[in-house]
């Protein structure tokens, strides 16, 4: 999708979509679409009750594993008074009704689905239950104050009627503006430990993800795209491919050529029997060394854009230092590598087309194919089923494009998978970033101004058209820590290398978070104190900064003796509105590091379902471990150098550390989950690894390699 | 044309012999729930068992498996009677995503048929091969052991 399109599209979010339900169940689970079970009725958009009393909640983010096909429903099952292992679960079409609020468009991502949900899914289930509760006072002529609502049934004055009785007449009500909501302390299901509703079809290898998708005649497509991202086709002889078992088709896209056979194998078989000439077009002179020479450039004279406010005058400050220290961080590109290779199951269905897959962009997936291929996004069916991971590349609407042109190409419904290759080569990448920060210490080594320069690709420009010369608000997160610091100031700079960058998960915290703990552990080295003190003590009216670094540390034993060898590093930020706090503890022999255990302390205010809570935490470390230890993409003449699981080594059960979870009970608003730990585990490493072998490394991942040089 | 038993019945595919037995299992036969990670026996998603052994289905040819018996995550157990591993599986919330899993399961109950105990290096050595990108290692290791318990003291 070109830039134009999709920021005309995100213009017209808000009138995309009818709204109107489609009964799509969670594949997979072996429910029946809710239509099949009775009458239909919609009190809102996000329960249906049908007059058999099957309840259906919707959940308007995708599962990509984060739990939301649970932690959704949860939000509206406690306003609704129903048991949640009686309801079932769907997810939501794309509809205006479904916007996260957050970011503006039907998009999972940003650690939002909570704090998006938190107050809109506990009104739509009072409002469903309010509603509910008037139709039964209507039918039996009394006041609604004399009536309750509990486990699927409205009770009172010696009658009762299930939701399923009442669910014609209540929607036919009006829907009340302001229900009233359960005070917190009443909940009932939210904030309770809850089992997933999702891990059975997971279990018995039931859960339906895009790649098991099949419609009746479909074909299966293998596309071969440009080895330099962005070239072109210039001609192809697809003589020989086409004379090969089962081909049906060959045909040309925008970002390639697709192979469509009657099976996976025999497309992909053929795929590679098809000789493509390229025009590479600019992207072929990329190297990533030359990129990161470009940053370097562009730190130094690019625009410089403010994030924040400067605080106090750095400038006079620094000069008043007794002492001024200066460090670089810099991070390499990451691809995102969801378990689930790309894949979409598209049918042109003469102009009405049907599409199914694993997408965290309903809209952006409607209306990036309605653009490309001439139809109204109204006339596009989307169902989404279960994320083989997401992590931020299923943002990307490549695939669903690819998927939709071949269909709509070849006039047969055909599945588009794409190998791990596919996947790895042709990712949206994690920008490079160069981190340039600056202290000014007084005497006793504590700080009196902080300069901080961060220059990196912007993602928003390239994805959503964010004007140049612009603050881009996804790489200035974690810019500014929570630290007392009477003099600072924050800078950014904007550079466009050239290459396909992408929102990869906990985004700019990464870059950001590691400079800020990794130059803190610096200064505390400066000054000859502990880590945590010299923390502390820049931390004193930060409340929940503090309680969160005191409460990592006592359960990770800081100060106390570990095995020889073993060293233990801290981390801490804020992030999606959660306050965290990290400590590593690792140990270095021949200089490999080992993880051994991590102890991670959050407080994200309110939690949903708190084993959730515990599991993103998990995920969020052994992810980001990965790219603190082990994995990185690097380019030469525009391709990208990493092709598979060998060559981009991620973390195995061998080398995944034990992981200790200390959550902070609050009653503050929610916070994000799904990614803030990510960002932490790499300085917390950092600031281990210094710790135990006297080396500060700069960059990530810590490879053998770079510790050796370090 | 190549005959081979998967989870307990005969099954004849007509597929060209060089068809890894995933896409032959998976397009051919219908069981989606052994997935495609990698295409080069790296991930494990796609692990099976050949004759009780665990193999990456995705890098076997179908002629490898002729006359052999295979089993996929649809052989382990159903909701009404699960695997000692699904129920421990379950009772450990495991899954996230869920995609990397029937693969996990596989090379779980491989390592259970033999090791009735496993210690964590015995995890570690039979697991390893089995990538998660959701990072439920932790999960993984408690549910191998509750697993291990159920079914010595079965």
């Amino acid at each position: 999708m070109t830039k134009t399109n999709r920021r005309n599209f995100l213009k017209s979010t808000g009138a995309v979509g009818s709204g109107l339900m489609l009964g799509i169940v969670i594949p997979g689970t072996g429910s029946q679409p809710a239509q099949a079970a009775g009458t239909l009725y919609t009190p809102n958009a996000w329960v249906h009750i049908a007059d058999d009393n099957t309840i259906t909640l919707l959940s308007a983010r995708s599962e990509m594993g984060q739990g939301v096909y649970t932690s959704m429903p949860m939000l509206i099952a406690e306003e609704l008074n129903v048991d949640l292992q009686k309801i079932k679960v769907a997810i939501a079409p794309p509809g205006a009704a479904y916007t996260n609020a957050l970011l503006g468009a039907q998009i999972t991502g940003g650690s939002t689905s909570v704090r998006d949900g938190w107050e809109k899914l506990r009104v739509a289930g009072a409002q469903v239950r309010e509603m509910l509760v008037a139709a039964a006072a209507a039918r039996w002529n009394v006041p609604a104050s004399s009536l309750t609502a509990a486990n699927g049934v409205v009770s009172g004055g010696g009658k009762k009627a299930t939701y399923g009785e009442l669910a014609a007449d209540a929607s036919k009500l009006p829907v009340p503006e302001k229900p009233k909501l359960k005070d917190p302390k009443d909940f009932k299901i939210v904030g309770k430990a809850t089992k997933r509703l999702d891990t059975p079809a997971k279990v018995f290898g039931t859960a339906e993800f895009g790649i098991d998708v099949v419609l009746p005649g479909m074909l299966y497509a293998s596309v071969e795209q440009c080895p330099v991202i962005g070239g072109k086709v210039k001609s192809f002889d697809a003589a020989k491919a086409k004379s090969m078992p089962g081909v049906v088709d060959i045909v040309q896209i925008n970002d390639g050529v697709a192979v469509v056979a009657d099976s996976y194998w025999r497309a992909k078989s053929a795929r590679e029997a098809v000789k493509v000439e390229w025009d590479e077009g600019e992207g072929a002179a990329l190297s990533s060394d030359s990129m990161m020479a470009g940053i370097r450039s562009a730190s130094e004279s690019g625009k410089v854009l403010t994030i924040g406010k400067p605080v106090g005058n750095v400038a006079d400050a620094m000069k008043g230092a007794a002492k001024v220290i200066k460090a670089e961080y810099s991070l390499p590109l990451q691809a995102h590598a969801p378990m689930e290779p790309m894949n979409f199951t598209a049918d042109w269905n003469n102009g009405k087309p049907i599409l199914i897959g694993p997408t965290q962009f309903q809209q952006g997936a409607q209306g990036a194919v309605a653009a490309t291929l001439g139809v109204k996004p109204e006339d596009i069916t989307l169902k989404t089923t279960f994320l083989g991971g997401g992590f931020g590349r299923r943002l990307e609407l490549d695939f669903v494009v690819q998927a939709a042109q071949i269909s709509k190409a070849v006039g047969k419904p055909i599945k588009l998978l794409w190998t791990r290759e596919d996947d790895m080569t042709h990712d949206f990448y994690r920008p490079q970033a160069l981190n340039q920060v600056e202290a000014g210490v007084d005497a006793a080594g504590n700080p009196v101004a902080l300069k901080f320069k961060v220059t990196s690709q912007s993602v928003t420009q390239r994805a959503f058209g964010l004007p140049k010369d612009t603050l881009d608000p996804f790489m200035a997160e974690a810019a500014v820590a929570g630290y007392a610091i009477p003099n600072t100031q924050h800078d950014l700079v904007i550079n466009d290398t050239g290459h396909r960058v992408g929102y990869w998960r906990a985004v700019s915290h990464n870059m950001n978070a590691f400079a800020n703990e990794s130059f803190m552990d610096e200064l505390a080295a400066n000054a000859g104190k502990d880590p945590y003190q010299y923390r502390m003590a820049l931390l004193k009216d930060k409340p929940r900064f503090a309680n969160v670094l005191k409460l990592a540390v006592e359960k990770a034993g800081w100060g106390k003796a570990l095995p020889a060898g073993r060293a233990r590093g801290i981390a801490l930020m804020e992030g999606y509105d959660t306050y965290m706090a990290q400590v590593a503890e690792v140990s270095v022999v021949n200089n490999k590091v080992k993880v051994h255990r991590v102890t991670v302390a959050a407080d994200l205010g309110h939690m949903v379902n708190p084993d959730t809570v515990r599991a993103q935490i998990q995920s969020s470390v052994i992810f980001g471990l990965g790219a603190a230890l082990k994995s990185k993409v690097t380019m030469a003449k525009g391709r990208v150098q990493q092709t598979n699981f060998d060559n981009f080594e991620v973390i195995r059960m061998n080398e995944a550390p034990v992981i200790d979870i200390v959550l902070v009970p609050s009653t503050e608003k929610p916070g994000g989950i799904g990614e803030p730990a990510t960002a932490l585990i790499g300085p917390a490493v950092a600031n281990a690894v210094f710790a135990a072998a006297g080396k500060r490394v700069r960059t990530l991942p810590i490879t053998t390699e770079e510790l050796t040089r370090a | 044309m190549t005959d081979f038993v998967l989870n307990g019945r005969k099954v004849t595919s007509t597929s060209e012999k060089d068809t890894p037995l995933l896409w032959v299992i998976r397009d051919e036969l219908g069981f989606k729930g052994t997935k495609f990670g990698c295409g080069a026996a790296l991930c494990g998603a796609c692990t099976v068992q050949v004759n009780g052994q665990p193999i990456r289905s995705c890098i076997t040819a179908v002629s490898d498996v002729a006359g052999k018996k295979v089993t996929t995550v649809e052989s382990l157990g159903t909701p009404a009677k699960p695997h000692a591993l699904q129920a421990a599986w379950i009772k450990h919330d495991v899954p996230q995503c869920g995609y990397c899993q029937s693969g996990q399961l596989m090379s779980a109950q491989a390592l259970l048929a033999t090791n009735k105990n496993p210690s964590d290096a015995d995890i570690d050595t039979a697991m390893s091969g089995n990538i998660c990108r959701c990072g439920t290692y932790g999960r993984v290791r408690a549910a191998i052991k509750d697993a291990a318990a159920a079914l010595r003291n079965a």
